[in-house]
Parts: structure tokens; C-alpha cells; sequence
């Protein structure tokens, strides 16, 4: 079992003409993923070959992609002048879920386009600026290397890119069930909290790391989720421990946060919660490898 | 972006937003002119304002008010060149003087833990806002804002009713409240504060003081705010990095850091900084030199322009190169480290500790074996590589 994305996921990749779409597609193909479609304004009807001699037809808009393959998970790797665009289009195609890799999305298209999903009710999006999300062995949407990664029971949130592949790698020993990646803008469809409640609820994971690192406070109010809905063991790491105090938060960001958004004040709340947090990657996984080696 | 408050000012008024006269000034003769003009307009009576991206200004002595244009070169010059928190003052606004009845307080911002927008509005301006966040919380109306419908009359209405305004300001309060959204929602700000917003003696509404933060990933809706970006306040190393498209912030300490991604180059600096504690005596612990994050490429090319720059930091004593292979192979990461040392040749100097895991780590570790620079040492993990590199760091200080 894992979360969010399975064997059965049909995935299609909005951008997937694109090099970096074509690129990632081909990755994604290579590690199993079930991708059905693509989508490129103007070049419906096209096929794209990739290397292992699969077709992969491009349609010109989600809302056909969806009526001639069933797809339920949608990849973004569009630029992010157009994202805003991607994102409600595929919104307004009801897929279940969005995962929006691209980077350097304005803040006001991602509010934008969260609030169109919040009120439509019938999609997730993962990101924007994101790795994604695998489920070793079973499917990946994003660029998360599927081949450091192994299957297992452990569970993975992170706000980093290159934390979740460290992790994901320093781990592969007992693998993990689903590794989300859900990025670091200040606006982000899925959060910690999100992971940390489908992961509890998920049969096939058995433990849970988790990834911060300063700014906002959405390390804190994880914690406080996880004190009061968590059964399941949790492990944390926070990156950014002697990080220059950040110029970009205004005076008034504070006061909405509500708290100083350091490291230090982060892995006190985690600790709090009864969170074991790591003074680096490697001892986190190590203090992971305790947890699974107790659960037997 | 922060804005300074005479950029925040022009942005305003071009919005409709209302404010008063104000004209920066870079030297004591420009503060002088600007400020017979203004006084011209104002009946004589002009402020002398820092610029700086920092609050409390008017304690540190940075605000100062001018009867006359010889008053006001005065106060340039106290003012010009002064250090204001950290901050050198390199430009100053004159501004038109004002008779203040009532301060009021207003605020639009990003509200990241509701994946929303939130409007703040207060009767009492003028006061440090968190202070008054904290100790009166009541006094300060908090108001959500759908990012699609934004602030409209009705949402205007809301909040100046939540924030209490007297009946006779109301109507003006709300009507550049609205201003200030489209300040907010066409120039891509994260943050709009107006504090003070101010009743003058003749009853009108003026946003006297005002803080924008505007996103840099909007910046392809926006040519033009490349040009209000700070040049003269820039590190040097910072701004080459930036013309290289690297994201580079300069530090203080001996060990220079390179690598890929933003968390894994965060988590870099503490592990560093943990491994300096060990080394050099006290008051003398070798600590990170700058944050570089090189993104997930790392070809030959980048990793040289990387180096170039950590280079070129004469504090730098020892340098830790930390790549994660992930879609780019340790392979071609090795490959781009023994390019970069042979384009760079004898201007590399200082001692490199590489460590490399993940994709292929076995053939990246080969290769760099095999090229046997004098300069690199190799490390299998991160912890390692980080103490070597102070250990390195803190040799070369005692030298």
C-alpha cells in the first residue's frame, strides 16, 4: 500500500513535449509508472516515442486526456508563466490529483489556483516547485529517482528536493511505502499535516520521517498535529540550524505565523510532541533505523 | 523584494493610493533642491527621511522635520552616511510635512498557513504593530481575503467596520483600502503596510509611511522591477553570483560550500558549523563561508562558475563541495569537478573536500580517484566531509 499513488495510478504529464517534460517522462516510464497520456495545447493527435519503444499520445487539452484514458494523476512540468493556467484547467477536468513540479511559480498564481481547487473540492495538488511523489515500485509522478529509492514501509514528507533523495537513499535499506516531496513555497497545495494524516491512515506504512527547515511554522503546527492524531512512530530532521535570519519576512509575516520561524524553535515543538528530531540527515536515519528495528 | 518606503510611495501614488509630495535625495544638494521644491508646495515645512529596509528609524535618529531648504540639507547630512541597525543610509526622501490628527494602521499580506490572503486594520497606528499584536490583540481587526475575489467594496466595508474607523473616515479609509489591494494584486506583492495611514488636521486619508514586499517569481509580469532592486547596498560576490544565475548568499566564515539544492545546502552550513566547534580555538571555530546552491545540474560549466565565485572570497580557506546525485549522475558530477579544476587551473588553490552520494556513486568516486587532484580530498559521508573541511579550514587560519 502507499498513499496518494499507486500501481494502478494512470498518470498523464501536462508540458511532457517539452524538454524537461520529455525527459522526466521517460524517467517516470523507466521506473514502471503507468503514464497514458500527454498533454500539449496545439499538438493533440501527435505520439511521442520514448527509448523502450513506448508510444505515449499527446492530447490537447486535460479534459480529453481524462474522457480517452481514465488518467487520474496529472504531472506538471509546464513554465511557470502558463502554471496557473495548467493547474485549473486540470482542475476543471476533476482529476484527483495534481502534482506540479515546475519552479518559480508566482505566489499569486499558486493562491490563485489553491483556492479554485479548495472550492471545487475534487482535487489534490502536491507543490508547486516540487520533486513529486513515488511509491517505490509501484508508480512515480515527479523527478524523485526512482533508482536510489526502495520499496518498504516507511513514510516520507519533506519540504526539500535533495533531503527526500537523501533520506529516500540513506533508507533503501527498509524502503519506503511513499516518499512526498511537497516543496517549499510559501503556498503549497499539500502540507505536512496532509502526509502525516494519510500516512497514519495508510496500512502499508509503519513509521514516519519528516523534513523541515526554517521559515513559516508549518513544522510547529505539525507537531501539534501529531501530539493530538499520530500513533505511528515519528522522525524528524530540520535543516537551516545556523542560517542567517531570513531578510524576505516582513514584520507582519511574523505576527501571522506566529512564531520566529528558526530551526531551534521548530525542533522543540517536534521534541514536544514526543518527535525524535536528528542533528543531521545521516544520525535521522539512523534514529529511523532504531524505530523500524523495534517494530520488528 | 523589499521596497524602499520612496519606491513603496511612488507605487502607491500610481495607483491612486493617496500620499504626500516626496522626492528622494542622494546628496546633500539634491536634499536641498527637492526640499525647496516640496517646501514650495507645503508651506515650507518638509521631513527628512532615511531609506533604509529596516524599522526603527525614527529612534535611531534617521527622520528628522525642516523648516527651511538650509534645514534640510542640515539633516541630509546628518542623515546621509549614517548607520541605521546594520544599514548605511545612501538615500534620503524629503517629503511634504503634514498635520497628523489620527494614526491608523493597514496591512495586506500572504497568509501561509491558510494558503490565503489576510487584511490587518487598526484605530492605532503609528506603534509597533507586533507589539500591539501581542498586547491588545482586540485593537487589531484580522480579516481573511479570498485570493480570486480579492478586496472589493463590500470586503472594504467589512474591514473598516472589524477595525472600528470613526464614521467620518470610513469612506475614505475604504476607498484606499481598495487602492492598496490593486497595489498588492497588480504588482505582485506579498506584503502592503501602511503605517502609518493618517487623518490630517483638514480631514483627509494619507498613507504616510509604506512597506511592500514584492515576489521575485513574478518577476516575468514585470520587467520593470528589476530596476528598483537595491545596486548600491548589493555584496559584489552576491551580485556576480546573480548575473551567473547562482543562488549565492556571503557569509562570514573560512569554509567555502558548494552543492545542490536549497534544504541539502542548509543542512550543509549545520553540519559544518557542528564540525567547527571541534576545530580552532575558541573564538576562532571555522564556520561556513557562504550558502551556494548550484541546482540540480552541476555540469562542468556551473560547478566552474561556482568555484570561481567561493574563489574569489579571500576568506575562504578550505572549500566542501557536497553533491547529491539524483537525476544527474555522480558520474557527470565527478566529471564537472575535474573540468571545472582544469579550466580554472592555478587560480584553484585551496584545498577541496568532495562528497558525493547517490546516483552511480561508485563510477563519480572512480573518476575522481583517478584524476588524483593534488587539491581533493574525497569523503564518503557528510558528516566526514564536513569535519575535514574545517579541520582543513582551521589549519590554514593558524598558518
Amino acid at each position: 500500500m502507499a498513499i496518494f499513488l499507486t500501481a494502478d495510478s494512470k498518470v498523464i504529464v501536462q508540458g511532457m513535449t517539452g524538454s524537461e517534460g520529455q525527459k522526466h517522462t521517460q524517467l517516470m516510464l523507466a521506473s514502471g509508472t503507468n503514464i497514458v497520456g500527454g498533454v500539449t495545447p496545439g499538438k493533440g493527435g501527435q505520439k511521442v516515442e520514448f527509448d523502450s519503444g513506448t508510444f505515449v499520445p499527446v492530447f490537447g487539452s486535460v479534459a480529453e486526456a481524462v474522457e480517452a484514458t481514465g488518467a487520474d494523476v496529472s504531472v506538471v512540468f509546464v513554465p511557470a508563466k502558463f502554471t496557473k493556467a495548467a493547474v485549473m484547467e486540470a482542475i476543471d477536468a476533476k482529476i484527483p490529483l495534481v502534482v506540479v513540479i515546475t519552479e518559480g511559480v508566482a505566489v499569486k498564481d499558486s493562491a490563485e489556483f489553491w483556492t479554485y481547487a479548495r472550492q471545487a473540492g475534487t482535487t489534490r495538488i502536491i507543490g508547486p516547485n516540487c520533486p513529486g511523489v513515488i511509491s517505490p515500485g509501484a508508480s512515480n509522478a515527479g523527478i524523485i529517482p526512482a533508482s536510489i529509492a526502495g520499496a518498504g514501509r516507511i513514510g516520507l514528507v519533506s519540504k526539500s528536493g535533495t533531503l527526500t533523495y537523501q533520506m529516500v537513499y540513506e533508507l533503501r535499506d527498509f524502503g519506503f511505502s511513499t516518499a512526498v516531496g511537497i516543496g517549499g513555497d510559501p503556498i503549497i497545495g499539500t502540507t505536512h499535516i496532509d502526509c502525516l494524516e494519510a500516512f497514519q491512515n495508510d496500512p502499508g506504512t509503519d513509521a514516519i520521517v519528516m523534513i523541515g527547515e526554517i521559515g513559516g511554522d508549518a513544522e510547529e503546527r505539525a507537531a501539534a498535529y501529531i501530539q493530538e492524531h499520530v500513533t505511528k512512530p515519528v522522525v524528524a530532521y530540520v535543516a537551516g540550524f545556523t542560517a542567517p535570519e531570513g531578510k524576505t519576512m516582513g514584520h507582519a509575516g511574523a505576527i501571522v505565523s506566529g512564531s520566529s520561524g528558526t530551526a531551534a524553535a521548530k525542533k522543540e515543538a517536534l521534541e514536544a510532541a514526543g518527535v525524535k528530531v536528528g542533528k543531521t540527515p545521516s544520525a535521522t536515519a539512523d534514529l529511523m533505523r532504531e524505530v523500524m528495528k523495534n517494530l520488528g | 523584494m523589499d521596497l524602499f518606503e520612496y519606491q513603496a510611495r511612488d507605487m502607491f501614488e500610481a495607483h491612486g493610493v493617496p500620499v504626500l509630495a516626496g522626492i528622494v535625495a542622494e546628496t546633500v544638494e539634491e536634499a536641498r533642491a527637492a526640499a525647496a521644491m516640496i517646501g514650495a508646495l507645503s508651506g515650507g515645512v518638509v521631513v527628512v527621511k532615511a531609506q533604509v529596509k529596516v524599522g526603527g528609524r525614527g529612534k535611531a535618529g534617521g527622520v528628522k522635520v525642516a523648516k527651511s531648504a538650509d534645514e534640510a540639507a542640515e539633516a541630509a547630512a546628518q542623515i546621509l552616511g549614517m548607520d541605521i541597525k546594520g544599514h548605511t543610509v545612501h538615500k534620503v526622501m524629503i517629503a511634504a510635512g503634514a498635520q497628523i490628527e489620527e494614526e491608523y494602521y493597514f496591512s495586506v499580506l500572504l497568509d501561509r498557513a491558510n494558503r490565503s490572503y489576510l487584511a490587518m486594520a487598526s484605530k492605532e497606528g503609528g506603534v509597533e504593530i507586533e507589539v500591539l499584536a501581542v498586547e491588545r490583540p482586540e485593537a487589531l481587526a484580522r480579516i481573511p481575503v479570498d485570493p480570486i475575489v480579492g478586496i472589493d467594496a463590500a470586503k472594504a466595508k467589512e474591514i473598516v467596520d472589524a477595525a472600528n474607523f470613526d464614521e467620518d473616515v470610513k469612506g475614505q479609509i475604504a476607498d484606499a483600502i481598495q487602492k492598496l489591494w490593486a497595489v498588492y494584486r497588480d504588482e505582485d506583492a506579498t506584503l502592503v503596510e501602511v503605517n502609518p495611514l493618517v487623518k490630517t488636521a483638514d480631514g483627509r486619508i494619507v498613507a504616510l509611511d509604506g512597506k511592500v514586499t514584492l515576489d521575485d517569481n513574478a518577476g516575468f509580469r514585470h520587467p520593470a522591477h528589476a530596476l528598483l532592486e537595491d545596486q548600491a547596498s548589493a555584496d559584489p560576490l552576491e551580485a556576480a553570483a546573480k548575473a551567473k544565475g547562482l543562488n549565492y548568499v556571503k557569509l562570514d566564515g573560512s569554509v567555502g560550500i558548494i552543492g545542490n539544492g536549497a534544504g541539502l545546502m542548509m543542512s550543509t552550513l549545520d553540519c559544518v558549523a557542528y564540525a567547527g566547534e571541534e576545530f580552532g580555538g575558541p573564538g576562532n571555530h571555522p564556520e561556513p563561508a557562504n550558502f551556494l546552491d548550484i541546482g540540480g545540474g552541476a555540469s562542468a560549466e556551473v560547478m566552474t562558475n561556482g568555484l570561481e565565485i567561493i574563489l574569489g572570497d579571500e576568506q575562504v580557506k578550505s572549500v566542501f563541495v557536497n553533491v547529491f546525485g539524483g537525476i544527474t549522475s555522480c558520474d557527470a558530477v565527478a566529471n564537472g569537478i575535474v573540468g571545472a579544476l582544469s579550466i580554472l587551473g592555478d587560480t584553484a588553490t585551496k584545498p577541496l573536500v568532495v562528497r558525493l552520494d547517490g546516483n552511480n556513486v561508485d563510477e563519480g568516486r572512480r573518476i575522481l580517484a583517478e584524476a588524483a587532484h593534488p587539491l581533493v580530498t574525497v569523503e564518503e559521508t557528510m558528516d566526514g566531509a564536513a569535519r575535514k573541511a574545517a579541520e582543513l579550514a582551521s589549519a590554514a587560519n593558524k598558518n
